[in-house]
């Protein structure tokens, strides 16, 4: 009896280990959004190109799109820009852009010399909708499923391995599901 | 002493400017001190370390806006909280909800007194058991311990 009590010590270090060892790697930074599984929030925005043109969740309805959060302030968004559009124009995804917290004029003036990967671009200058879907730092890119609803966020710059890894399974998923 | 005087008058008039209470007017103190309760008890969820009270991101702003949008629209904590939460995640609020996933660090503190008094009346009823058990060294012992301790050592 008193033999087992002695090896209460290495149980409790070797359960401290196992779930200790579970959290490395995982960045702290990157939450998983409240909203996976949820519809999109209720939205009224003006399109970025056409100011009169009123747009809401509708966008999202009938395929699997991306939802890609950016702005010109933000320099993480100019590094994943030329990703985005190589998405748009050699792997034919639907991307609908949000400009968030920005100003139209210098939104323009980027996708003039950058290239405009967004089939749709809505334009949120006072964050409403960015605040709605919980984004916390630009960039940010939801997948979208064609009945609206959030499926998965990526937080930080998309590229060709995050592109592999984590999103195209969901698009994937989701386009098959359809 | 202009100089002094100066100074001091600087120092005076710091607290003024630091405090937040004039970018978010409220009638009452009590009002204004529910909502301080409030922004302490929120996480930033870019700054992750900061509540959104001493956070400076442009995140930390937009919730105390809506934290103090959703009070002037009379709204209680709770409301208040759950608004946040459904938006950011359970991760903004400092106090956790008991619920299922929580329970065990709910319980933690409890559960290590509970197991910290078993082993002081293990330890406790043990002693006594030992104290009341063995009277002490058999005579034989007795002499023997004598022996060695060299009482007759003065024999040699």
């Amino acid at each position: 009896m008193r033999r087992v009590l002695l090896f209460i010590p290495v149980l409790l270090a070797v359960t401290l280990g196992i779930v200790l060892f579970a959290g490395i790697g995982k960045d702290p930074n990157k939450l998983e959004s409240a909203l996976i599984g949820k519809p999109v929030p209720e939205f009224v925005l003006a399109d970025l190109h056409n100011p009169e043109v009123q747009l809401g969740p509708e966008v999202f309805r009938g395929q699997v799109s991306l939802l890609n959060v950016w702005g010109t302030w933000c320099p993480a968004c100019r590094d994943e820009h030329g990703d985005l559009v190589w998405l748009a124009e050699q792997q034919g995804i639907r991307i609908v852009g949000l400009n968030y917290k920005d100003e139209r004029e210098l939104a323009l003036q980027w996708l003039d010399r950058l290239g405009d990967p967004y089939q749709v671009s809505l334009y949120d200058p006072r964050g409403e909708l960015g605040f709605d879907l919980g984004v916390y730092g630009a960039p940010e890119t939801y997948v979208i499923d064609p009945d609206g609803i959030v499926r998965y966020r990526h937080v930080g710059v998309v590229n060709e391995k995050v592109w592999r890894e984590d999103l195209e399974p969901v698009v994937r998923k989701f386009r098959e599901d359809s | 002493m202009r100089r002094v005087w100066l100074m001091l008058a600087v120092l005076a008039a710091t607290p003024l400017w630091a405090s937040t209470s004039d970018v978010y007017p409220f009638d009452s103190a009590a009002e204004q001190e529910r909502f301080n309760n409030l922004i302490t008890e929120l996480r930033c969820p870019k700054c992750q370390n900061q509540n959104i009270a001493d956070s400076n991101s442009p995140i930390s702003k937009d919730m105390r806006d809506e934290v103090y949008r959703m009070m002037q629209d009379g709204a209680t904590n709770e409301e208040v909280t759950n608004a946040l939460v459904s938006r950011f995640g359970e991760f903004v609020r400092y106090k956790p909800r008991l619920e299922q996933r929580t329970w065990l660090l709910w319980a933690t503190p409890v559960l290590a007194v509970l197991a910290g008094l078993l082993v002081v009346a293990g330890i406790v009823l043990r002693s006594r058991r030992a104290a009341a058990g063995s009277p002490g060294l058999s005579a034989e012992e007795k002499a023997r311990a004598e022996r060695i301790l060299g009482k007759d050592s003065g024999s040699h």
